[in-house]
């Protein structure tokens, strides 16, 4: 049984999901290798070899592996398959727009955001934004999985020293292009891969509120930012900052949610985190059920103390 | 053009699922059941697409139990030509889903196919990747702006850390992220213009699909409850707490 893990890469080097993938295909499927499909790669490809517990690196290089897109990547992978026991990638915004479709080319299910690997063909996924846990089976000869990368520890990112293996790349589709791509630059950790998350609600009441009051807290932690789906649509905060059941899944090792009331759909996506502190004036807001401290004070006062008080 | 929009019958937004006591799956029996919220946003940008003109015909789609045909009305009272219903009471899972639109797509030659991108029920996020790769046609997931010019669609894509811009060849799938639009609330008089829209009844056989699950359910549990800890009087102690007991900061 060897397991095919998709790296998540920007070319010159390997995302970190693609540690935690490793982690869970090494649990589902024994031998790991790790396919990079991009162009002018040879950076990520390397820094593959170099994770802990990959047998083989399978790179393939092309203009039209550039920008990973879908149609291509899938092509590439449905290529290597029969090969394989087991196609992993990330549940990221990569990996869930091009897992489904490499099963369906495949004729095999996908299960997605698996959370723990039971045996080579049983696992276990959140269904209704996490309130069940299903233990389910694939019935398939090849299975096709995301991994929730906060189920599943990092694999050292050096220690090994796999082959790395040329392959020629899939043939552009011609159907889709990549056009440009408006990524968010700044100094702060990565909010799914973050220490500490500081999260704000709707009870900051406006995009300037919501970074006068909580980026000061963020800079002392050196934390990322997130956002309640409230926060998010009242255009407090970008979209991609959204926490919960469909945006992202954050399980740091301290969670701050300030002015967040706790709908269900956000508890889906943070309460997997180790410390959950919330801030909130509102005694019976539910996030106080899920938080390891609770503070009932208004924000606008509480939080520019605590930022003292650090 | 046609566009199809495939819509899915779930458990309200709104309810608290229970989980059954012999772990068989959870109860929805007597819930509240709605269209998926995304496949709402589906149906609207696939209105308004028409009520700009570059859209002639809007149907919709759902595979399951009888009872979706409600879903199916509210997907023409937002606004929606006709309807279609694939019916079926065995569980359906995303692949046989796509097979089942894949038939469909056939028949209808739609330009555009656009789904939500997740169910909220199993949470698969599978469905519109599926069915792009059964069709052979490309995609475009988790749109956040889809402007349609000359046999081409450009999408805004959501994606980690920002925001992507794809071009894709028509025909092409489509999956709605939260963002694409803010769909209408259905008025009563298109509710009652809905019931007289055309919906038909096929079965998964006349379609030549085979639709038997791939996964099998072992069980269905309680997730791990996480209790809540202490209220702290202040900030003092709240800083206490983080550093002497908990130790993260």
């Amino acid at each position: 049984m060897t397991a095919l893990v998709i790296a998540e890469h920007d070319n010159a080097s390997i995302k970190g999901a693609t540690l935690n993938t490793v982690t869970a295909a090494a649990a589902a499927g024994g031998d790991v290798h790790v396919l990079v499909a991009g162009h002018n790669a040879g950076g990520a490809a390397a820094a593959a070899a170099q994770i802990a517990g990959v047998s083989k690196v399978l790179h393939a290089d092309a203009a039209q592996l550039a920008e990973g897109l879908a149609e291509n990547v899938a092509a590439q992978i449905v290529a290597l398959a029969s090969s394989y026991s087991h196609i992993v990638l990330p549940a990221t915004a990569a990996g869930k727009n091009i897992g489904p479709r490499v099963a369906a080319l495949l004729d095999v299910a996908q299960l997605s955001e698996v959370s723990k690997v039971i045996s080579a063909d049983t696992f276990e996924r959140p269904i209704y934004a996490g309130n069940a846990i299903a233990t389910v089976q694939s019935l398939d000869a090849i299975k096709v999985l995301t991994v929730r990368t906060t189920g599943f520890d990092a694999a050292a990112a050096t220690g090994g020293s796999a082959a790395i293996e040329t392959l020629a790349a899939a043939v552009d589709s011609g159907k889709s292009s990549f056009i440009g791509r408006e990524i968010a630059k700044n100094d702060r950790p990565e909010l799914t891969a973050a220490k500490v998350i500081v999260a704000g609600g709707r009870a900051l009441g406006s995009s300037e509120k919501f970074n006068e009051v909580l980026t000061p807290l963020a800079d002392k932690l050196g934390a990322a930012l997130g956002a309640s789906r409230a926060a998010v649509d009242a255009g407090y905060a970008p979209n991609d900052w959204q926490v919960g059941q469909t945006g992202k899944i954050v399980a740091p090792q301290l969670y701050f949610a300030v002015g967040i009331s706790g709908a269900i759909q956000h508890l889906a996506g943070m309460k997997d985190s180790k410390v959950i502190v919330a801030i909130n004036k509102d005694a019976e807001a539910p996030i106080f059920s899920v938080a390891d401290y609770g503070l009932e004070a208004d924000l606008f006062a509480a939080v520019p103390e605590l930022v003292n008080a650090l | 053009m046609k566009v199809l929009v495939p819509v899915k019958r779930v458990v309200d937004y709104n309810v608290k699922v229970r989980v059954k006591s012999d772990g068989t799956g959870v109860d929805i029996a007597n819930v509240k059941m709605s269209m998926n919220p995304f496949d709402e946003i589906a149906i609207e940008e696939a209105v308004r697409l028409k009520e700009k003109g570059v859209v002639a015909e809007v149907i919709a789609v759902s595979c399951g139990v009888t009872q979706c045909q409600e879903t199916l009305r509210t997907a023409m009272a937002i606004g929606a030509d006709r309807a279609i219903l694939v019916e079926t009471d065995a569980e359906l899972q995303p692949l046989a889903v796509a097979k089942l639109l894949k038939a469909l797509v056939d028949k209808e030659q739609p330009q555009l196919i656009i789904l939500g991108k997740q169910a909220i029920d199993d949470d698969c996020n599978q469905t519109g990747q599926m069915l792009a790769a059964l069709t052979g046609l490309p995609q475009g997931t988790f749109a956040s702006k889809l402007e349609v010019a000359d046999g081409k669609v450009t999408v805004t894509r959501e994606v980690d850390g920002g925001l992507e811009r794809v071009s894709l060849s028509l025909p092409a799938v489509i999956t709605t992220d939260l963002r694409l639009n803010e769909p209408r609330y259905v008025t009563l008089p298109n509710i009652m213009k809905a019931k007289k829209k055309p919906l038909d009844v096929v079965k998964p056989a006349d379609l030549g699909v085979d639709v038997a699950a791939r996964i099998k359910t072992l069980k269905v549990e309680e997730p791990p409850k996480r209790s809540a800890g202490i209220k702290v009087a202040d900030v003092a102690m709240l800083v206490d707490k983080l550093k002497n007991e908990a130790k993260v900061i």
